[in-house]
């Protein structure tokens, strides 16, 4: 890989030559287009690590912003051998994708049913992951073909819930949580994992999911559910991961 | 007096635009449609959506009535945050149920209690100190006649509201071109969008839209005051609504040119925020016939009821609207479904005549979302592009940039935006939304914006006139394409016809989902008309068709 045999690998970015290390970035200042304002701009370059900093263009924007753009030689050097990688345990999929794999492995719908529990009436999250609108030019799951969603909406209680799960033979249930006082979404889904326990066997219930801005992902074993969504989360890693835990592990389980 | 200043502005607003004269002179038809056709599409809609009409004429919503109450003047909210016209609604609802209309109870009790003020009674109503009845006889004729005169009095300055708009566009002007420049700001703080607008407005935005906050449609109350959190937009309130505008009152005067206003009458208050829109001189909002059922899962009737009421207040209030068919392109395939956004043109367009629009009110939606991979991809955009316009020769079509096929690759997303402008200007659309580089990627930057617009007015500058050299060449690609969408429309207008609208919404015929008309959201907030069923608005609204007026004076 490396040049000199050795295995170290060092890389520079890369503008028409091999070690050239030239970038190009574009940035906004608060100040106005002058020669003090494109100084500032070089400035800023130069604490960037490039450095010749060329800049080719500055342009400003109603009062007192300036849009520029450098290209120049960044002196950062990238060890590819050190990059951290934080692995998603599942593989992103798109729609089709997971249509294909519900159609074909499932042979037939694959049942949610959503809700936001306790007095929570905030649906932002939970509408924002099951209807076709979506969020972040994602549809939600609502738009998967071989998804069949029900969303029961806020304020629905856990017998509620579960009954829903029972009566639309759930195979995953997504609880959205945004109050957190007195640490209400951590009660109101422990109070939710413990009836799904009690009123259905081990391998007859559904996927428990729970989503909201304060969870802690890590905690999905300490709240007896499968998984935890945080903040940011969009319907696409939802149902990559519905496919990945209820149809592509299990079948290599199995 | 008040008609006819109106009438004068209508007639301005016909000249200036000169879309009646531009066709006469300028712009032939280019894609040789089948008049035969195009008439049948016309009344294959109006086929569909006449039993919608019925339905929503003989059906009332909570949401309905409190914009009733707001134009008779019920204001503010609880503690709480809860709309006192939305307590009052809910007292009468629990006392006499909703299929009457309430605003005879509520005058009613107004009289019984000896108050003036209908905010007062929500609030003793709150507290749970006033009994509601159904008035009968001299009490019903008395409580009758308050309530048509305290819901004249908030039509009245819509009425002000729309000839001070009009007196504005006189002094200050409209854009100089065609299609006028529409731009986004959505920072959820109103005194951060305020700059933001006024900076987009200084560097060539013609028209300004205010995004809401995420799942606001779903609030079954409009929150009050000027607001500074949201969730990905602002909320939309009266306050929020009379700030902006009078931002932008400030903007036009410095510019030199009248700065319109969008925001959105969709969701569970479209009524009450077609209403506000009124009262606050908004100029445009968005209001599409199905998007609330389809993309929100809000109850098709709540949602053909509220639409129906939003759209006669549009239409007093000199609104245009913005119709959301773009959005059937972000899901579903806008080569193959090209067609279902043409017949919900072809509904959106009957709906809004029905309420008593006129054709220059009607900001048609359609958008430029087909796969840029697809061969020939830019060709069947100006199909599509060039059918809507010659469908709809005197409404302003709104024509919505790419989002579905818009990636991380900012470079690549600025030449499709520079095509999007491209067909936009090559087609005549009247409003353009600015398309962002960013899509996709963050919510427009200051950078983004101005970018943006340096595409918009380059294309705009170097090409502005070409429409007048385009004309497809005849029985080729453009006008074959044009033909073959009119014909699926058609096709499936008809096969609409066979079952109604509401089936075909309940089977899945728009977008891929299928709402049936017993589920969705907003549905307890629906009552179908008592016998006795009365509210003054629409009565009101319904006795002067404004929307007539302006085909009048063309003619």
């Amino acid at each position: 890989m490396s040049v000199d045999g050795v295995d170290k690998k060092i890389v520079r970015p890369y503008g028409d030559t091999t070690g050239d290390g030239m970038v190009q970035v574009s940035f906004t200042l608060p100040v106005p287009h002058d020669k003090r304002g494109e100084g500032a701009a070089v400035q800023l370059a130069g604490k960037m690590g490039i450095d010749p900093a060329m800049l080719v263009h500055a342009k400003q924007m109603g009062d007192g912003y300036t849009f520029f753009v450098v290209y120049g030689r960044v002196n950062h050097l990238v060890d590819v051998s050190a990059v951290q990688v934080v692995e998603r345990d599942f593989p992103l999929l798109s729609a089709k994708e997971i249509n294909a794999l519900v159609k074909q492995r499932l042979r037939r719908k694959l049942s949610v049913v959503g809700a936001c529990i306790g007095t929570d009436a905030h649906t932002v999250g939970i509408d924002a992951i099951l209807n076709v609108k979506g969020i972040a030019g994602e549809k939600g799951l609502e738009y998967y073909r071989e998804l069949k969603v029900t969303n029961l909406g806020a304020q629905v209680s856990v017998p509620e819930l579960v009954e829903a799960a029972r009566v639309e033979k759930a195979d995953a249930v997504l609880v959205s949580q945004v109050v957190t006082q007195r640490d209400a979404h951590l009660h109101n889904t422990r109070e939710m994992s413990a009836a799904f326990r009690e009123a259905m066997p081990a391998g007859r219930r559904p996927l428990l999911i729970v989503g909201g801005p304060r969870f802690d992902e890590t905690m999905a074993e300490e709240l007896g559910v499968d998984r935890i969504f945080g903040r940011g989360t969009t319907p696409g890693e939802v149902a990559s991961y519905l496919a990945h835990a209820l149809i592509t592990s299990r079948r290599a389980a199995a | 007096m008040r008609k006819g200043l109106r009438e004068r502005a209508n007639h301005r607003v016909c000249q200036r635009g000169g879309r009646a004269a531009e066709r006469s002179d300028g712009v032939r038809p280019k894609l040789d449609l089948d008049p035969v056709l195009v008439a049948r599409a016309r009344e294959l809609a109006r086929r569909a959506g006449q039993p919608v009409v019925d339905l929503a004429r003989s059906h009332t919503t909570v949401s309905v009535e409190r914009a009733v109450l707001r134009l008779a003047g019920v204001t503010g909210a609880d503690p709480d945050g809860i709309p006192w016209v939305n307590r009052l609604v809910d007292a009468v609802v629990a006392d006499v149920g909703l299929g009457h209309g309430v605003a005879a109870s509520v005058f009613d009790a107004l009289a019984r209690e000896d108050l003036t003020d209908v905010t007062l009674l929500a609030q003793k109503a709150a507290a749970g100190s006033v009994r509601f009845t159904q008035p009968t006889g001299r009490a019903a004729t008395a409580a009758r006649r308050a309530a048509r005169k305290a819901a004249a009095a908030g039509v009245r300055q819509i009425d002000r509201r729309r000839a001070e708009r009009d007196r504005l566009v006189k002094r200050y002007g409209d854009p100089k071109q065609r299609p006028w420049i529409y731009l986004i700001v959505a920072t959820g703080d109103i005194y951060e969008d305020i700059p933001q607008a006024q900076a987009a407005a200084r560097a060539g935005a013609d028209v300004i839209a205010v995004i809401r906050s995420t799942g606001q449609s779903l609030l079954d109350y409009v929150p009050e005051g000027a607001t500074r959190e949201g969730f990905a937009g602002t909320y939309a309130t009266q306050e929020n609504f009379r700030l902006m505008r009078a931002a932008l009152d400030v903007s036009s005067k410095e510019l030199g040119r009248y700065v319109r206003l969008t925001n959105y009458a969709s969701g569970l208050c479209m009524p009450e925020m077609a209403t506000l829109a009124g009262l606050e001189r908004l100029d445009m909002m968005l209001n599409d016939s199905m998007y609330g059922i389809l993309f929100r899962d809000i109850n098709p009737i709540r949602t053909f009821v509220d639409q129906r009421f939003s759209r006669q207040v549009h239409a007093r209030a000199g609104i245009i609207i913005n119709t959301g068919e773009d959005n059937y392109l972000t899901t579903a395939d806008a080569v193959e479904e090209a067609h279902t956004v043409t017949v919900s043109q072809l509904l959106n367009e009957f709906f809004a005549h029905e309420a008593g629009l006129a054709d220059w009110q009607l900001g048609l939606g359609h958008a430029f979302e087909i796969n840029p991979d697809v061969p020939e991809s830019f060709r069947l955009e100006l199909a599509h592009a060039l059918l809507a316009r010659e469908l709809f020769p005197d409404a302003p079509l709104k024509w919505m940039p790419p989002t579905k096929h818009m990636t991380g690759d900012v470079f690549r997303g600025n030449l499709l935006d520079g095509f999007f402008n491209l067909a936009g200007t090559l087609t005549g659309q009247g409003i353009l939304l600015v398309g962002m580089m960013t899509e996709a990627v963050v919510t427009p930057w200051l950078s983004d914006r101005d970018i943006a617009l340096q595409n918009v007015r380059y294309v705009l500058g170097a090409a502005g006139g070409l429409h007048e050299d385009f004309v497809p060449a005849p029985g080729g690609f453009i006008q074959q394409r044009a033909r073959q969408v009119l014909g699926e429309a058609v096709r499936l207008l008809e096969r609409i016809g066979e079952q109604s609208l509401l089936t075909a919404i309940a089977e899945g015929t728009f977008g891929i989902m299928k709402r049936p008309p017993d589920r969705g959201k907003g549905l307890d907030g629906v009552a179908r008309h008592e016998a006795d069923y009365w509210n003054p608005a629409t009565e009101i609204l319904e006795a002067q068709p404004t929307g007539a007026e302006p085909t009048a004076v063309r003619s």
